[in-house]
């Protein structure tokens, strides 16, 4: 196993740091909320990835089809990417919310106004 | 035989009424559907368990698909307690809910707010009910999701900041938990648990399963608020809606711990799980630094619901003790006190919620002369305060003793010296709100009269449970010897 034939697993890796580094360093909760998108889809990845036959076709049952890759990673990444929008429509609907009542989407400010308040 | 679709039902039910719940747009119209789906799930638990003593473990598959193929749900005596857990203080909850929510919340955002009771519920039933691993995910992020958005409603503006830290660090939470059932799906190319079970021996000598472990234990653990990882649970305590509060503290949390000790001992097996990595250690110095740390930074607290959610943070400390003994009683401690601290939780914060329906506030000096003007509610607090500290009769007294006896028996003195030293803090931190609402003069002339009966009666019938179970003993500890024979049982197979 060469490490540049994983290269799709590199890719899952790079996407996951990408997308937690974001969430952790960016004061934007908008940011914030677009670095969880990056990161869940990140596992996306590796779900379809590992799924994957080499040489094998759609699961389809049809003459000459012998080698099909395994289906159920995609299943189960439907239903999470589905979680995935969820989740993402609650953050941005908190974070109208929070822009309504405290005029800022910047976590360090938010911050500053509770502590004075 | 409808019997045999109790474990489906009890899940599907809540679920359906909960888009109808939406629909009626009628505050009453909501409370009746969220109280008729809560006792629903109640009379379900109750059958269950009784079931699962007689006949023994209960496996559904649904839609008749057989398993390994199809999902299952799976009840064995842990999980049908757990669920009975769920029920009662489901039902405790709602009937509260009625007069709390119509104050703390907007009239035309109530039947939204019983839909996404109604979804937290579903999703955490069908946690502890479910036999698939992928299945325990999507569930976890049903119940999630609800507990965001309930959390929110909160009248405080910082209700919606802490929300959203908690849908941050839940979200990550339950990728890293995504994470490590894709890798686990990947090494033996099943999700159901048992199948699971006996296929990982085979391949638990690989990186990836190994990884799968960690992404798993660190996932649950955000979600159930181990030490470093509670930043999340204060704040949303401390200002969700009161109802909201007394649900997600006697409920999320626990069943957070329910999968741990599903992935833990079912699942990996208690022999790999702590052979591995030095697992028992790491849990041990958590548990006691979460005990100590969250007790201490208590004591200082202004706001008596940020006071009792740090007391949580030091109380999932001693179910994560129980668990890190690795012991039959050890175990039956981490379990009954997942019962017992849910019991003494949920009352406590019912009682706060009585107070700030009448004051307005659970701020600690705001309660100052409480204790003659609303005597019924402050005592019922009290109690609670003794079950917290562990004081006999009440249930937190069982905890404690199952939690030292499992400590001397493993040898660890200390620890069980340590477990006594956190009951003394607890002890401080109850003593402040007890003085300020017992020993202080009141702070206003205003006239303050006792809570209503409808929120009185849930309250004192959780702190009736808390002194029940600390006399009669026999469902709580019965139930729990019996799963940590189950839970220790098959990690002993391999």
């Amino acid at each position: 196993m060469n490490l540049l034939g994983l290269y799709n697993y590199w890719i899952v890796i790079a996407l996951m740091m990408t997308g937690f580094y974001l969430v952790i360093a960016r004061a934007n909760l908008v940011r914030k909320v677009i670095g969880l998108n990056v990161f869940q889809t990140s596992v996306f990845v590796l779900f379809i990835s590992m799924g994957k036959v080499s040489g094998g076709s759609a699961p389809i049952l049809a003459d000459g089809i012998v080698r099909y890759s395994n289906p159920l990673p995609h299943v189960l990444i439907l239903t999470a990417i589905v979680v995935g929008v969820a989740t993402t429509a609650l953050a941005l609907a908190l974070i109208v919310r929070i822009r309504e009542s405290y005029g800022t989407v910047d976590e360090d400010l938010i911050h500053e106004q509770d502590r004075d308040s | 035989m409808t019997l045999a679709h109790l474990p489906v039902l009890q899940v599907a039910v809540p679920l359906i009424l909960a888009p109808v719940c939406a629909l009626t747009r009628n505050a009453r119209a909501g409370w009746v559907i969220a109280l008729a789906g809560s006792v629903w799930s109640l009379i379900c638990a109750a059958g269950l368990l009784l079931r699962v003593l007689q006949l023994g473990p209960q496996s559904y598959a649904i839609g008749g698909w057989e398993p390994p193929w199809g999902i299952a749900l799976h009840i064995d005596v842990i999980s049908a307690f757990v669920l009975l857990l769920l029920g009662a203080i489901g039902v405790m909850v709602t009937i509260f809910a009625r007069l709390s929510v119509e104050q703390e919340i907007a009239r035309e955002n109530i039947s939204l707010f019983y839909t996404a009771y109604l979804l937290c519920l579903t999703g955490l039933l069908g946690i502890t009910a479910t036999g698939d691993a992928f299945n325990v995910f999507v569930f976890l992020e049903i119940s999630s999701l609800s507990s965001y958005a309930m959390i929110a409603m909160g009248q405080d503006r910082r209700a919606l900041t802490a929300a959203f830290q908690y849908l941050v660090m839940g979200t990550i939470g339950a990728t890293f938990i995504l994470i490590g059932v894709g890798l686990l799906y990947m090494m033996t190319g099943t999700l159901n648990m048992a199948d699971l079970a006996m296929r990982i021996p085979a391949v638990n000598d690989t990186t990836t399963v190994r990884a799968a472990f960690a992404f798993l234990t660190v996932g649950i653990s955000l979600k159930l608020a181990l030490f470093p990882l509670h930043l999340w649970l204060p704040n949303a305590y401390a200002y969700a809606p009161s109802v909201v509060t007394a649900f997600v503290a006697g409920t999320a949390t626990k069943v957070a711990v329910y999968v741990m000790l599903r992935f833990l001992f079912t699942i990996f097996g208690a022999s790999f799980a702590f052979g591995a990595l030095p697992l028992s250690e790491i849990f041990l110095v958590l548990a006691l630094v979460a005990v100590f740390s969250a007790s201490f930074v208590a004591i200082f607290q202004e706001d008596a619901k940020r006071l009792l959610a740090y007391s949580s943070v030091a109380q999932i400390g001693y179910i994560m003790l129980g668990i890190s003994f690795v012991s039959a009683t050890g175990l039956i401690g981490a379990v009954v006190h997942l019962f017992n601290h849910a019991l003494m939780k949920a009352a406590l914060f019912l009682a706060l919620g009585c107070v700030v329906y009448r004051i307005g506030s659970a701020n600690i000096d705001a309660m100052a002369g409480l204790g003659r003007r609303m005597p019924l509610t402050m005592a019922a607090f009290v109690i609670g305060g003794f079950s917290l500290i562990g004081i006999p009769l009440t249930v937190g007294f069982i905890s404690k003793w199952y939690l030292v006896l499992a400590a001397i028996e493993r040898g660890w003195w200390p620890v069980a010296v340590l477990v006594l030293a956190g009951s003394l803090l607890a002890v401080v931190y109850v003593w402040r709100v007890v003085e300020a609402a017992y020993f202080r003069p009141a702070a206003s002339e205003g006239e303050v009269r006792e809570a209503p009966w409808a929120l009185l009666a849930p309250t004192w019938i959780l702190i009736g449970a808390n002194i029940y179970f600390g006399i009669d003993t026999d469902l709580t500890v019965g139930a729990a010897s019996q799963a940590a024979a189950q839970l220790l049982g098959s990690g002993a197979i391999r």
